[in-house]
């Protein structure tokens, strides 16, 4: 008889991952799979090779592009999909600005964050999506703490913390009303370390911009790094600097702040996350210092 | 490494948040950028030192009211093992989440205010984590700071708790004094409690014997999607996705497909579409079947000799989770994991009294009541009992039209005597 299979936490978090992304594809007609070419969403796509290969996926990829990008994870974006044989359907803020009218953020760092909500929303409405898959993790923030896994949403892509269905066992309730859409997080469980794990042990590709190399920054009054690019605007009184810098998350360009680091290597970098004294967010996010609750106010808003 | 998974529960202001933040924080699973941002919240407010319980209320409501609403995850690592911590409402209106909160946990960790001492909601809660299955229980006897570090207290709440565990039959109850405010005795052991010779808390998260994945129980496995490719390649390829849920699958075994009743054997398991001889829950596979048979989301495949009775009548208990009461003759969809169809209650049978545990007669159940009913569906289940498998024996309750979760299902009884009434 052979001897059973020894199944360590990696691999309970991928079971349960694959479980979720297999309970969208029963449950829903049309659902999507957001994919910004970021770590978390490169993750997903390989959790959704094992849940539906030798078949096709069972959703297009979705990248709502904020147009603030970083040109390597383009790149890579295209590149992953056109070797999965897989459809990737892109939508961009630039033109909802356009058609919608809507004003640019202003000021030194305008980051199109929040707007993307509004793309995001059309390209539901566009597509008849009736779930969006994210790579969104519950360590990341304390709202997306309180998050379920099958998240609800009203019409106006609204989450309201004080109406989520309970979430019993792994039993997934995907039962909505017209109008209504699902935001599901199959890593929900994961965390920052978990992902970089995950990765290191399935061999992921990831964008070169993940690992250390040398980069044109403006050290913020905080003492950040944000990678120079043609969205900011510089004044004379900024200081520039040239640092070896990697990314822990990937976003919009103009908000999504470097670490200096000599990482090269996966094994690099998850030594450098044990050491890490400073949580992911906070080292890389401006918009979450905005107020205390921002990322609960963009959620209720529609946000990821 | 292993993996705890438990909950934290107790009454509204028992300290709960401040607890888990205290763990997180003596642990050193909180970094420098959140702790900052709390320091900065406590100077604009009135208590001077770090409130640790802003850790983990999230939600702006939260923050206003000084109470926890929602289930709150957090995550955190020791050298010996992983934890994730789910957090859970005191709030009476909010029991609901408690009982989201135990459906996950191996291990309920139950708060008690060493000035109040057990209270209806202790009560509730355990009763509750016992319901949904949880064995082993921590009586954490909070805020003994407050009574002076007093043994007599300690050992007064420790009497009442053993009586009410006694009666429900727990048979795992670890007893320790803590403040989590000052942190004695929650990670490391306090000068102030010398009386207490056992562990702190956090050392008897570490050591105490995670329940591994129930491999005894009988191999069970829904077929969550069918994966056809249709390709040039692959033409007539049919692999039927989904977990298994419980037990051991091994290639070759002789299987019933349930509902239906048919008889087969499995020809291959893939996981990440390399061929195993052998698989175990919880792991997430393709099963192939050596026969063209007609099989569906919801089907369930289970070994010819371990298979269940489908069954269209079942006896449950309830969790009731929504204002509007359920009674009699109301007609609602059931899902069980994969499998959905309609049903309608036959009857209410009874009710649990939190105060007594004892059963009393019912013709409702309203918001958090905990009741027992019996249920006739549209098309068979695949079902177990909870008490023989807590994965298949649950069930949801949704409403049919909005969708809503409105109650947790957990089957006592699969197989019924002659209904004594019909509807």
């Amino acid at each position: 008889m052979p001897t059973l299979p020894r199944i360590d936490y990696l691999d309970r978090l991928e079971a349960e991952a694959i479980h979720i992304l297999r309970e969208v594809a029963g449950q829903f007609q049309r659902p999507a799979l957001l994919f910004s070419g970021g770590k978390d969403s490169i993750a997903l796509v390989r959790l959704a090779q094992k849940a539906f290969r030798p078949g096709k996926f069972p959703f297009p990829l979705v990248h709502i592009d904020t147009g603030h990008n970083f040109p390597e994870v383009l790149q890579f974006r295209d590149q992953l999909a056109a070797e999965l044989g897989e459809q990737l359907i892109v939508r961009r803020v630039e033109d909802t600005i356009k058609q919608r009218g809507l004003r640019e953020p202003g000021g030194k760092f305008p980051s199109r964050n929040a707007l993307q909500t509004y793309t995001l929303l059309d390209t539901i409405e566009e597509f008849g999506f009736d779930a969006c898959i994210g790579g969104a993790r519950r360590d990341e923030e304390k709202a997306r703490a309180k998050e379920r896994i099958f998240s609800v949403r009203d019409e106006f892509g609204q989450w309201d913390p004080r109406r989520q269905r309970p979430e019993l066992w792994n039993i997934y309730n995907g039962q909505i009303q017209p109008g209504e859409n699902v935001r599901v997080f199959p890593i929900s469980n994961w965390t920052e370390l978990d992902v970089w794990n995950y990765i290191q042990r399935e061999n992921i590709l990831l964008p070169s911009i993940y690992f250390a190399h040398e980069r044109r920054c403006v050290v913020l009054p905080s003492g950040q790094l944000l990678a120079v690019t043609e969205h900011l605007t510089l004044d004379a009184s900024d200081e520039l600097t040239t640092r070896q810098v990697r990314f822990r998350t990937v976003g919009d360009a103009t908000c999504t702040a470097a670490v200096e680091s000599d990482a090269h290597t996966l094994e690099a970098i998850i030594e450098d996350i044990l050491q890490a004294k400073v949580s992911e967010r906070g080292a890389t996010r401006l918009d979450d210092k905005i107020s205390e609750t921002g990322m609960e106010d963009r959620k209720r808003n529609g946000y990821f | 490494m292993d993996l705890l998974r438990f909950i934290t529960c107790g009454s509204v202001d028992d300290g709960k948040s401040t607890l888990i933040g205290r763990l997180l924080y003596d642990s050193d699973a909180v970094s420098l950028d959140v702790l900052a941002a709390l320091e900065e919240q406590n100077r604009t407010s009135a208590a001077g030192t770090v409130d640790l319980a802003l850790l983990t209320d999230g939600l702006r409501a939260e923050r206003e009211q000084g109470i926890t609403i929602d289930v709150a995850h957090k995550y955190f690592t020791t050298p010996r093992r992983k934890f994730i911590i789910t957090d859970t409402p005191g709030h009476v209106q909010y029991t609901r989440n408690m009982v989201t909160g135990a459906s996950n946990a191996d291990l309920a960790i139950v708060l008690v205010d060493a000035r109040q001492g057990i209270v209806e909601q202790t009560r509730r809660h355990t009763i509750v984590s016992v319901l949904l299955g949880i064995k082993r229980f921590v009586l954490a006897v909070n805020k003994i700071d407050l009574m002076g570090y007093s043994e007599a207290v300690f050992h007064d709440i420790v009497a009442d708790y053993a009586a009410v565990a006694a009666q429900l039959g727990i048979k795992q109850v670890a007893n320790i004094p803590i403040s989590a405010l000052h942190g004695d005795n929650v990670v490391k052991p306090s000068a102030n409690l010398p009386w207490y010779k056992g562990p702190s808390l956090l050392e008897y998260l570490e050591t105490v014997p995670v329940a591994t994945e129930a491999n005894t129980d009988a191999a069970r496995f829904q077929v969550q999607y069918v994966i056809r490719p249709q390709s040039v390649e692959l033409p007539d390829y049919r692999g039927y996705a989904g977990r298994i849920q419980s037990g051991v699958y091994r290639r070759g075994d002789q299987v019933l497909v349930l509902p239906a009743g048919i008889e087969t054997t499995l020809e291959a398991i893939e996981i990440n579409q390399q061929e195993a001889d052998v698989a175990v829950a919880p792991q997430a596979v393709v099963l192939r079947l050596t026969d063209d048979v007609d099989v569906s989301r919801g089907d369930t495949i289970v070994p010819l000799a371990l298979a269940p009775e489908p069954t269209r009548e079942l006896e449950a208990t309830l969790c009731w989770m929504v204002e509007q009461p359920l009674r009699a003759g109301h007609k609602l969809l059931v899902q069980h994991h994969t499998a959905k169809t309609r049903a309608v209650v036959q009857a209410i049978v009874g009710k649990t009294d939190i105060q007594s545990f004892a059963q009393q007669e019912a013709t409702e159940a309203k918001l958090n009541d905990i009741v027992r009913v019996r249920l006739k569906t549209a098309q068979p289940l695949a079902a177990d009992t909870y008490q023989q498998n807590r994965t298949t024996g649950a069930f949801i309750l949704l409403d049919e039209q909005t969708g809503a979760t409105l109650a947790a299902g957990l089957i006592e009884q699969t197989v019924l005597a002659e209904p004594e009434f019909e509807i």
